[in-house]
Parts: structure tokens; sequence; C-alpha cells
């Protein structure tokens, strides 16, 4: 006993890691000298490839060019006061405000403790509410007053206010909030699809708040977005099928599902499009013509689903066999067991993958400008092309670059973060 | 009793799950071959309406277009076949180099991804974030409009020892064959034999006396050793090395190999481009392998390099070549996008014979096809020779 109180009082506290500035340098940059060489030539790469670049953006890059065609990168063609026309951008902005209350709803009502991710997504709109300002007061265009900047601004402001309103109404709501906000989720998509299509006749026919907007006009992130979002919905009940497909025991279902899913995967995006374009007319009845979006629309979706359907059919092997014994042990039939105990164990395990799928998608969506289509890419593509712009590729690219960049990292931080709140995809 | 009873649980046929699942096949197989028949009957009728049959006799037509870059002879009076064949060997080529040259800088990447210098590590993850967040397309256009097609003319071309970079391409040096060329080749495939038999004879030893020697290491200087000899021992080099140089006057580089602009940002965007991707497969497969191995090979007195030779990679083998596979049928796959930059793959060259031809459907049909059958040998390839590696280990 006495021993082990004079050990105890003899113990020395451990010893402390030396964290100045220098012993970090020696431990993580100096410790070795292949290291030392490393860390130099590193060191030299970085220098050359930053000092380049700085140089170019600060001297020779010419940025007007992305201000002023700001608004075609962003929504194409789609009717906007800006050129001119009657406006119907604002029912693009309805649509992020929707966004914005759906996530401070889920916010309000899953998350119980504060969340580093939740200040990354309030500052989203401060520093994007931030850019014209910043934009107006260093470069004073003549075509804008500070009035148009400041509503602008303010406007993108606004989706502040709506998500931290939602956020507090789900609070208020708690748990009874839980089961509205998926189900919010889940129509959220096809109610922004219609809400950018609009109903009725077109607007050049009848303008109409809520007309329909043909897809020729629809370009930019927007097209972009859009293709993504059409060709995960779309995908994902016919990805669940092929996946079921896959798994079943009956050989005709099995072999039909995979001979269209290696055909897919064995063959590039891009012939898919070209597919899409050339063909798909010519597969229709005469008097079904598509046009060109929607011609795009498919084979995206058409590609989607075979991936999605091999993300789906390893949720389905993670799902124990235990399950379906249980499952028919209690008496219930096949589609029974599949619709109520295995898909939706298997999808929850899905969703992260689903999301990075989703990225992948946004990003291969750049293909449609390929094959003559304005989304981001092809608008970027367009502005080059215009004589006022000529040489400004660098500029351009790199815009959209961050564009993409900025998008995808994004999602895909939140996606990560949520998922390890939430037990998102864990049983 | 008994038989009353039995005759009460048997089973209506259509509900009998044997039934069912027969005739649910039936009903998917007809729905799906009833769906792919419409299709087809109204494309048929659409052609026929067009005036343009179905069929392939146009592929020996003559094709009337230029192809920028052909490694077979190749000119406009040529067929529509011809053409295709070189747009085919055009994507092979671009993959194999690609593959090549992503796997190396891939497995740079993914050692530094892995490195304890802070610097290096955090180069590799921004390098491998960069590429993973922004499309290909996106990338190789900027890539090669902002880059490559901005390099100074001809006359202020940068010259970076022997290699010249100017808007009409890179231009390398090259070798022009010589008169005993031909035997030098002769060597060259007599060099391989003898590799080949060094292999085989260091194998069985290995087997036998259970010291397995380094079988790859000594065949290939088995190789080098006799080309350097034949190189030295003919009257003549065999190859003229011919370095391009920048003109006194006029606009051409004179001499070298100029490689196209198409062509460099292409490969050089798809290299790096899958790099990334093969970087993170390669840290994945090195992590994967627990510590204990390491330690437990180094209780056993084996040196670093032999650990990583003997118990390392080839553990991490297991791991790494399936995605490695899904990687290079990717960077193939990829190699599509070509036809946005202008380089004449299958893809770029499809597109200018539909537009000669008007053969859309046919064309289609082709170039899926093509694309269908390097992933069906690829993969065919790689199971096997992931077998094979697994076989070698347990």
């Amino acid at each position: 006993m006495a021993a082990i109180t004079s050990t105890k009082n003899e113990m020395q506290p451990p010893p402390s890691e030396r964290s100045t500035p220098i012993g970090w340098l020696l431990k993580n940059l100096f410790n070795s000298w292949y290291n030392i060489l490393l860390t130099i030539v590193a060191g030299l790469i970085i220098f050359a490839v930053l000092r380049g670049t700085i140089n170019w953006a600060l001297t020779d890059a010419r940025w007007a060019v992305i201000p002023n065609n700001i608004r075609n990168f962003l929504v194409g063609q789609y009717p906007s006061a800006i050129a001119g026309q009657t406006d119907y951008v604002w029912r693009l902005g309805l649509g992020l405000y929707l966004l914005a209350a759906v996530i401070g709803l889920t916010f309000g009502s899953r998350i119980r403790r504060p969340e580093p991710i939740g200040a990354v997504l309030v500052a989203i709109p401060i520093v994007l509410a931030l850019l014209p300002i910043l934009y107006f007061y260093t470069v004073r265009p003549e075509n804008l007053t500070a009035g148009d900047i400041w509503t602008t601004a303010f406007q993108i402001f606004a989706l502040d206010i709506i998500g931290i309103a939602g956020l507090i109404v789900g609070r208020i709501g708690g748990d009874r909030f839980k089961r509205t906000v998926t189900i919010l989720w889940i129509l959220y998509f096809p109610v922004i699809v219609l809400l950018i299509r609009g109903v009725g006749d077109n607007h050049l026919i009848r303008e109409a708040p809520l007309a329909a907007i043909q897809t020729r006009f629809w370009g930019g992130l927007l097209l972009s977005l859009l293709l993504a979002v059409v060709g995960i919905m779309g995908s994902f009940p016919i990805g669940v099928m092929l996946a079921l497909g896959r798994q079943s025991k009956l050989p005709v279902l099995r072999y039909l599902s995979v001979i269209y899913i290696e055909f897919i995967r064995g063959v590039p995006l891009i012939s898919l499009l070209f597919m899409g374009q050339v063909m798909l007319n010519l597969f229709l009845p005469d008097q079904i013509e598509l046009d060109r979006v929607i011609r795009a629309m498919v084979p995206i979706t058409m590609f989607s689903a075979a991936y999605l359907a091999e993300n789906v059919r390893g949720g389905l092997q993670s799902i124990p066999n235990g399950q379906y014994e249980a499952a028919w042990a209690l008496g219930l039939n096949g589609f029974q067991t599949m619709a109520r105990i295995i898909l939706p164990q298997a999808l929850r395990t899905v969703i992260p993958v689903m999301v990075g799928q989703f990225i992948g998608l946004f990003k291969d969506t750049s293909l449609v400008a390929i094959v003559g289509l304005l989304d981001l890419l092809g608008i970027a593509r367009g502005v080059i092309a215009n004589p006022n712009y000529i040489g400004t590729q660098r500029e351009v690219f790199l815009f959209i670059s961050l564009f993409y960049f900025v998008f995808s990292y994004a999602l895909s931080y939140t996606s990560r973060r949520i998922e390890a709140n939430l037990g998102v995809g864990q049983r | 009793m008994t038989t009353s009873s039995s005759k009460q649980q048997a089973i209506p046929f259509w509900r009998d799950e044997r039934t069912i699942n027969v005739i649910s096949q039936i009903v998917a197989f007809g729905i799906v071959a009833g769906v792919i028949f419409a299709l087809y009957q109204n494309m048929t009728s659409e052609l026929e309406a067009q005036n343009i049959p179905l069929s392939l006799d146009f592929l020996k037509l003559s094709s009337g277009f230029d192809i920028a870059q052909s490694f077979i002879e190749y000119s406009r009076t040529s067929t529509y076949i011809q053409a295709y064949y070189v747009a085919i060997l055009n994507t092979l080529v671009i993959a194999f180099w690609g593959i090549i040259m992503a796997t190396l800088l891939g497995i740079v990447v993914g050692v530094a991804r892995l490195s304890t210098n802070w610097l290096v590590n955090k180069i590799a993850m921004v390098y491998i974030e960069i590429f993973r967040n922004i499309p290909l397309l996106v990338f190789l256009i900027f890539w090669y409009q902002g880059l490559f097609l901005k390099f100074p003319a001809v006359r202020e071309a940068i010259t970076f020892g022997p290699i010249i970079f100017s808007n009409r391409g890179v231009s390398v040096p090259w070798g022009t064959p010589t008169a005993v060329y031909p035997t030098f080749r002769l060597i060259l495939a007599i060099g391989f034999i003898a590799a080949a038999v060094v292999y085989f004879v260091l194998y069985r030893q290995g087997k036998r006396t259970g010291r397995m020697p380094l079988l790859t290491v000594w065949s290939l200087l088995t190789f080098l050793a006799i080309a350097v000899v034949g190189w030295i021992v003919l009257p003549q080099a065999p190859l003229d090395i011919d370095n391009p140089i920048l003109p006194e006057a006029g606009f051409n580089i004179i001499g070298g190999n100029t490689l196209s602009s198409e062509f460099m940002a292409l490969l050089s965007g798809l290299v790096l481009y899958t790099a990334a991707f093969i970087g993170e497969v390669v840290r994945a497969g090195i992590q994967s392998v627990s510590k204990g191995q390491t330690e437990a090979s180094r209780a056993l007195g084996l040196n670093g390099f032999q650990t990583l030779r003997l118990i390392i990679f080839p553990q991490a083998m297991r791991v790494i070549i399936p995605p490695l596979t899904s990687q290079f049928l990717n960077l193939t796959k990829n190699s599509s996008l070509a036809t946005a930059i202008g380089y004449p793959d299958v893809v770029q060259v499809y597109g200018t014979i539909i537009n000669q031809s008007g053969r859309a459907v046919e064309m289609t049909a082709i170039m899926m096809s093509t694309y269908l059958s390097f992933s069906l040998l690829t993969s065919a390839f790689m199971n096997w020779y992931n077998k094979r590696i697994r076989l070698v280990e347990r």
C-alpha cells in the first residue's frame, strides 16, 4: 500500500509535447536529410506555380469577362429583367428560399447540439451577398446603381433569415417534424423542377407568372444542376429495380439486369449522349418529338441508373440473411419483405454513396456541352467565342472550374458531416 | 383425415411459387422484347421514310476527309472503315501511354499522400482534391485552350533542354532508322527471348531452392545488356537521334518529331486526372496492410526494402488491383472526351463519318460496340491477372 502511494508521489507529469513553431518545423519538415531535400523541392515548386499564377491573375488577366456574363453563367437564357424581358428568375429564387427553409427545418428538428457545419451553411449566403457589394465598390460599373446592388445582396442574405426561421420552427416542433422533414425532402425536387419548368402555355405566348419556360431557355449552372437532379431522381426507381433484378433468383430477370448494367458501364457517357441526340427521336413514334434537353436527360438517367444499381446492390448485400428469414417467419410475402424490411435498411446504407454519385453526375453533366447544350461549360465555350472576349480562356475556365470545385467540395463536405451527425447510413 | 387435410392444403396452381416464377419471367422477357421490338420497328420505318435503310455497305465508300494523326496509311480517298481503324488506333495509343504514365504518377501521388513530410503530404492532398472535384472535360478544355494553345509561336518557342514547346505542339528528339535498324530489331527480339529464358530458369531455381531471386530485375538486366551490346557492336548506330531545332527563317521546326497540341494536351490531361484517382487507390492499398505485418517482418529479420517487396507490396496489390482496373477502364472511356479538343479518336471520327455519310444508327452501334469490347477485354485480362496473384498469394 505504502509502496503504491510512494510511486504515486514520485510520478512525474508526462513530458509536455513541444509545440513551438520551430519544433513543429523540425518534426514535420526537416527530420531527415531526404525530407529536407523534399521540403526544399516542394517549396520551390509551390513558389514557382503560385508566383506565375498570382502574377498573371493580378496583371494580365482580364477579369471583366466574368461579371459581364454572370447571368449567363448562372441561368443561361432563362428570361430575366436584366435582359429586358419579363422576369422569371424569381421562380429560381423561390426555389432557393424553399431549399433554405427545408435545410433550416432539418437542422432544427434533427440536430441537437451546435454543429460547425451549421455555421458554414449560414456563412455561404453572407459571403455570396458580399460578392456583389465588393464588386460594385471596387469596379464601380456605370450601368448599376448602389440601390440595385444592395437589393441583390439583401435578397441573397434573406436565405439566411429564412433558414434560421426554419431552424426555430423545427426546434419548437422537435421530434414531431422528423417525418415531415423527410417527406419535404422527397417532395422538394419534383416541386423545384415543376417550378422551373412552369405549367400551361409557354411564356412567349402568354406571360403568366407560372408560364412554361421551354427547355431551350435553360442554361448555365441551372441546367447543369437540373440535369443532375433529374438524372438522380429518374434513375432512382430504375436503379433499385435493376439492383433487385440482379439479386433475383429468376435467371431471366437477373440476366436482363446484368446485361443492361454491364452494357451501360462499358460505354462512355458521351456515346450514350450521342445516341440520345441522333437516335432517340428515331426510336419513338413519329408524333413524339423530344427537344435537345430531354434527349440529354434520358441518356443521363439511363447512365446513372446502372451505376446506382451497383451501389444499391452493395447495400442489399450488406443485409444479413437473418433479416429475410425473420421476415418470412413473420409471414410476410416476397414483396412485403423487400418493401418493408430489406429496402428500407439497404437504402439507408447507400445514402452516402448516392450523395457521392450525385456529385459525380453533376460533374458528368458537363459532357452535354459536347452535344451542343448550354450548360455551365457550354456557356463558357460560348463566352470565349464571343469576339469581345477573345483570348479569355484562362479566366473563364478558371472561373467555372472554381464553380464546380466549390460546389462539389461543399456538397461532399456537408454530406460527410451530416452523415456523421445523423448517423445516416448506419443501421 | 390425412387425405382430406392434404387436399385442403394443395395450393391452386396460380399461387404456386414455381408457376409464378415462370410466368413472371415470361412476362418480364415479353415486355423487354416487346419494347425493343417496338423501338426497332419505329426506327426502321422512320429510316425507310427517309430512304436510308440500315446497311453497312457505306463503310466501303471513300471517306473524303483527312485525319490529322494517323499511325497507318490513310488519305481522304481511303474508305470509312479505314478511317475508323485509324481512329481506334489513335484511341488505343492514348489509352496505352495514358495507363502507363498515370500508373507511375499515381504511385508517386499515393506515396506522397502517405509521406511524413507535411508539405509533400499537403501538396498531394490538394492535388487529389482538385482533380476529384473538377469535371475532366472542363479541365481538358482548359488545359488545351488555356495552356497548349497559348504557347508562343514557333519563332519565340520555349525550349526546355532538347524539347521545344510551341503552339504547333511539342517537338521532341526522335530516332530515324538507319541501314542496320532491321538487324538491331532482330537483336532486340533475341534479347527479349533471352530475358524470358532467364526469367523462367531463375523461377525454376527459386522454386527448387526456396529462395526466389529478383526475377524482374534480372530479366530486365539481360534484355538491356543485350540491347546495349548490340547498339555498340553494330557498325553504325541503328537510330540517328534527330534533335528538333528552331528555324532561322520560316515557320516550321526542323527535325525531331512534333507531337500535336491535341495529343499532348489529351495525354497529359488524362494522366494528371487519372493519377489523382490512382493515388487514392494506392494510398488505400498501402494503408490496408496492417502495421503488425511490418513489425512481424522486421522481427523475422527482413530489412526495409525486403519488407516492402515481400510483405507489404503483395498484400497491398490484392486491394489495389480491382479498383485500379476500373481506373484503367475509366481512362480508356474518358479518352472519348478527346472529341472536345479535336484529337481524332473514335468519337471524333464517328462524328465526322456521321456528318459525311448520314449513317447515324449504324455508326452509333459500331462506336458503342468498340468501347464495349475495350471494356470487356480489359476487365477479362484484369480478372485473369487478379486471379493469378491471388493464387500466388495463398
